[in-house]
């Protein structure tokens, strides 16, 4: 098993699960608590669409797929907030846009398309050293948001009316949650690829919302949890020569179920409502 | 304190508020009162910010509000908003919520000091929740969150407090416990207070001065022992009330069709 870490792609899978598994969680406490689920999903396919292009015009693909990503994040609030929509309507439209683009790009590319095809189902055991880096750089940027702003991130994800009727800034929270959203799915289409990161965002995150009370603790939760699943499938996808996409989400699927079953707040909704 | 001169706001082509002016002074306790849809919430909005006139102008504490000083003025205004749908296994404490009271004030990239600490342990205890610190927000009896919205407010050290429909959907017993705490923070702190309401037996003693709104507009503005009389608050409801005396004040009751 020790023997397993000297191979450089293995150390490279191993840093990857642990910062794309981190960050995920992380990001997935905005995503739950903000209740917008499918902004993953509207972002990921912004991603695929910008490294679709990327394969078509020969850019680097992983650019392009992270200023798509960005792009979409950046556009969403601003459209939600003017056209005075909800922001899952206003990730509707964004979603409908990016898999229009990417559609018609993978329409125009000649010949096979296995190169585009492997942002949609990733693979950890292919990820870069470079890759990595970018992963790590989000993951500070993400974490140095959450510990600066934590106050006010706590807010503006309780209400951004409040928050803004009591003077916080609340939309440059808000839409600072939202870019980093943006920039952690953009990063780890590598790793997990874009049709399943949705699951690794929302799974930990809601398990955790099940769990605890305290926002500090569902981060910490969530990222335990995110880092748990990419690990999990990492070994599995080693061992069994399985797609580790796939058991990274079942696992996260399987931690979700768990945390159901033993959640305090089961019983919650019924008092709530009776 | 508040001067507002000919706003209207128009969703599309229907006015929720139609040429109102209005003026508040310092230490002064107004109730807005109206039917629903009369476009009260919607004047508080504008009154902080929250909603964008469709035309006419405004200043707050002396200041026309604009996207540079928004923050600024919003901080000195406590506002509660009409009770709110809260998940109950949303992960927030009351203690949080009255918390966020003090995030503006304490500033960007800064944990709440000892002093904010004091604070909202002084709005816990005027509005009575101190028990309620380490409970979810969301686990609260409608009263009770009320109460810790209203703390929240307090916490800010506002000069001016607005409150949108703070009995509504309250039983009675919290209905009148809310309106006492009103009085009770009116008459502790001399907040210049703006309240907005469509139920008649809760307007708190010492709000002399009453608006009447209907449909968007400002019908009359005056004393309160003037605009309580039957044919007044008849029209404004459009139904036909009938008044009587009891031994904590006067009743208006609907007359039967």
């Amino acid at each position: 098993m020790i023997e397993l870490f000297s191979y450089k792609f293995m150390q490279n899978a191993l840093l990857a699960a642990l910062i794309g598994g981190a960050s995920c969680g992380v990001t997935g406490v905005f995503v739950v608590l903000m209740r917008i689920p499918f902004i993953s999903v509207a972002m990921s396919h912004a991603a695929f669409a910008g490294a679709v292009l990327g394969i078509l015009t020969g850019v680097n693909p992983l650019m392009l797929a992270i200023v798509f990503s960005l792009a979409s994040a950046f556009l969403i609030g601003p459209i939600a907030d003017k056209a005075d929509i909800d922001t899952n309507i206003s990730i509707g439209i964004i979603f409908s846009i990016v898999l229009g683009i990417a559609f018609l790009c993978m329409g125009l590319i000649k010949g096979p398309k296995t190169e585009a095809l492997k942002y949609i189902w990733g693979n950890i055991l292919m990820v870069s050293s470079n890759n990595i880096i970018l992963m790590a750089i989000v993951l500070i940027l993400v974490s140095l948001f959450i510990i600066l702003l934590f106050k006010e991130m706590k807010a503006v994800l309780f209400s951004r009316e409040l928050s803004a009727a009591s003077g916080i800034p609340e939309k440059k929270i808000y839409y600072i949650m939202l870019f980093l959203s943006g920039l952690v799915v953009s990063l780890n289409l590598n790793t997990i690829g874009g049709l399943l990161i949705f699951s690794l965002i929302v799974n930990p995150a809601a398990a955790a919302y099940q769990l605890t009370y305290s926002v500090k603790r569902m981060f910490l939760l969530s990222a335990s949890f995110g880092i748990l699943s990419t690990l999990t499938g990492l070994f599995c996808s080693y061992l069994f020569d399985v797609p580790s996409g796939a058991v990274i989400i079942l696992i996260s699927s399987s931690l979700f179920g768990i945390a159901l079953l033993f959640s305090p707040k089961r019983k919650v909704k019924h008092y709530a409502t009776a | 304190m508040i001067l507002l001169r000919n706003i209207s706001v128009a969703h599309r082509h229907e006015f929720a508020l139609l040429d109102i002016s209005l003026s508040v002074g310092r230490g002064e306790f107004v109730v807005i009162l109206g039917p629903n849809g009369a476009g009260k919430t919607t004047l508080l909005k504008v009154i902080n910010g929250l909603c964008r006139p469709t035309s006419g102008s405004g200043e707050i504490f002396g200041q026309v509000m604009n996207s540079s000083n928004a923050g600024g003025i919003r901080r000195a205004i406590g506002y509660v908003p009409q009770i709110m749908n809260i998940d109950p296994r949303f992960p927030i404490t009351a203690y949080e919520v009255v918390s966020f009271g003090r995030i503006s004030k304490a500033g960007l990239f800064r944990q709440l000091g000892k002093i904010d600490k004091q604070v909202i342990e002084q709005a816990m205890s005027l509005t009575g929740i101190e028990q309620l610190a380490d409970r979810p927000i969301g686990h609260l009896s409608g009263g009770e969150q009320q109460k810790v919205a209203i703390a929240r407010a307090i916490a800010q050290e506002p000069e001016l407090l607005l409150l949108d429909e703070p009995t509504s959907n309250l039983d009675l017993s919290a209905q009148q416990t809310i309106t006492s705490l009103i009085e009770t923070i009116y008459l502790e702190k001399k907040i210049t207070t703006v309240m907005v309401t469509h139920l008649l037996h809760h307007i708190p003693h010492h709000a002399q001065r009453l608006i009447l709104m209907k449909k968007g507009e400002i019908i009359k503005d005056g004393k309160r022992d003037e605009l309580m009389d039957e044919q007044t608050l008849s029209e404004l409801y459009d139904c036909q009330l009938s008044k009587s005396y009891i031994m904590s004040g006067t009743l208006f009751t609907p007359e039967k069709k």
